[in-house]
């Protein structure tokens, strides 16, 4: 049955997730947000502004490149301190520009590349991850985008450098995934909720995503479930092993 | 005495959404909204969920159009909607309606029409039973806080 955690709508603790919030960084981080999907621009916004930055939310690549001054036929726009962007995250899926053109139209501009770019994708797809990681993408979150995810980002922007590998996020604190691994580890370290009738990382006992739970029996004249590469958050229990650079960890263990 | 209204009311609010979360409609990331609510957002959780639905409910709108079309059906651009709906679901914590347009978009990869239609029926009785269900959960929200203001008038 259901507790304290989801009794109260209004309440949020000064630590969510036992993460302090108050700001390391005097001045407010600023981030630009591209995601075409109205609801997860709200989501997301709301992500960062609880993690105290300052968020301007686009809804298209196009827009990303305007509000950067980087669209065709104007150069790097004047007065460019002002809009100082610390870190774009960006929907890779969108109609027209999609964030892998974006990010690279990001490292190719000279005033633009050293900005973190980070790419947010509904799909777990190891090859979408390596090319983006390989165009200098500095992370790849799996949506849906929780308050972990922000916080990591932020962790690395205070630090003040960039790091571009993923093997250094990957030693770094212990909630560092690229691929978000959304099991226990995450449900222990949130205010205490709802305790499922069985186990929290799984309620549906189908492990793949693509047949459906109880009631709805599964559709006739549907193929079987066709073999995709497993989503984390579905399928991997939450292991010891589980903490270190998940990255490297899939690359071992998912044959492509 | 007056406060009893508040606490049956917010049992009965969990209540709903243990219900909810046991048959898999929601999952964990209907609490991280949940958890982004406070003070200075007191509606966020709503007002989300009400712009996925005002966003869904055009999607439907189109899959049905699309599908309706016998001639050729633009499974293409079905995918594309599936992908939109998938990804808004997702971020709200409707895990069934996801689910249902994951075994949507593969009828589609497929051209299999039949099976698109029955995907589509599905979808749409998961997302009219979520709609339910959340508007339920809202007016319990509602009808909490006023009978908490009435215990607490001078709150300060």
């Amino acid at each position: 049955m259901a507790t304290n955690g989801v009794a109260s709508m209004h309440w949020r603790s000064e630590k969510i997730g036992g993460f302090d919030l108050s700001p390391s960084v005097d001045e407010q981080v600023h981030v630009l947000a591209v995601d075409d999907s109205l609801v997860d621009r709200k989501v997301i916004e709301h992500l960062l502004k609880i993690s105290c930055c300052k968020v301007t939310a686009v809804d298209s690549g196009i827009r990303a490149l305007q509000f950067l001054g980087l669209d065709e036929g104007k150069g790097s726009s004047v007065g460019l301190d002002d809009l100082k962007v610390d870190l774009i995250i960006t929907d890779y899926c969108m109609p027209g520009m999609t964030g892998y053109e974006l990010l690279k139209k990001i490292k190719e501009s000279s005033t633009f590349r050293e900005i973190p770019v980070v790419i947010m994708s509904s799909e777990n797809v190891m090859a979408r991850i390596d090319r983006c990681l390989e165009e200098g993408a500095q992370d790849f979150i799996v949506k849906p985008v929780k308050l972990s995810d922000v916080k990591r980002l932020r962790d690395y922007m205070s630090a003040g450098e960039f790091r571009m590998k993923s093997q250094q996020i990957g030693n770094n604190n212990s909630n560092s995934n690229k691929r978000k691994l959304r099991e226990s580890c995450d449900l222990s370290s949130s205010p205490p909720s709802i305790s499922f009738s069985s186990s929290p990382t799984s309620p549906s006992p189908s492990p793949s995503p693509s047949s459906l739970s109880s009631p709805s029996s599964p559709l006739p004249g549907l193929p079987p479930s066709p073999p995709s590469p497993p989503i984390l958050s579905y399928s991997a229990p939450c292991s010891p092993t589980s903490l270190d650079s998940p990255t490297r960890r899939l690359k071992m263990s998912i044959s492509e | 005495m007056l406060g009893l209204g508040a606490d049956r009311l917010r049992a009965d609010m969990n209540r709903l959404l243990a219900l909810l979360f046991h048959q898999g409609v929601l999952d964990e990331q209907f609490l991280q909204l949940q958890q982004l609510q406070d003070e200075s957002s007191p509606n966020f959780v709503s007002e989300v969920v009400n712009i996925y639905f005002h966003e869904s409910e055009k999607l439907l709108r189109n899959l049905r159009g699309l599908l309706m079309d016998r001639e050729c059906s633009d499974y293409k651009k079905i995918g594309t909607h599936l992908n939109q709906f998938m990804g808004s679901s997702s971020s709200i914590g409707a895990k069934r309606i996801r689910n249902v347009c994951v075994a949507f978009r593969a009828a589609s990869e497929q051209n299999n029409r039949a099976g698109c239609l029955r995907a589509l029926e599905l979808l749409e009785h998961e997302y009219c039973y979520l709609k339910n269900k959340m508007h339920e959960l809202f007016q319990l929200e509602q009808q909490r806080l006023l009978a908490a203001g009435v215990r607490y008038p001078m709150q300060n």
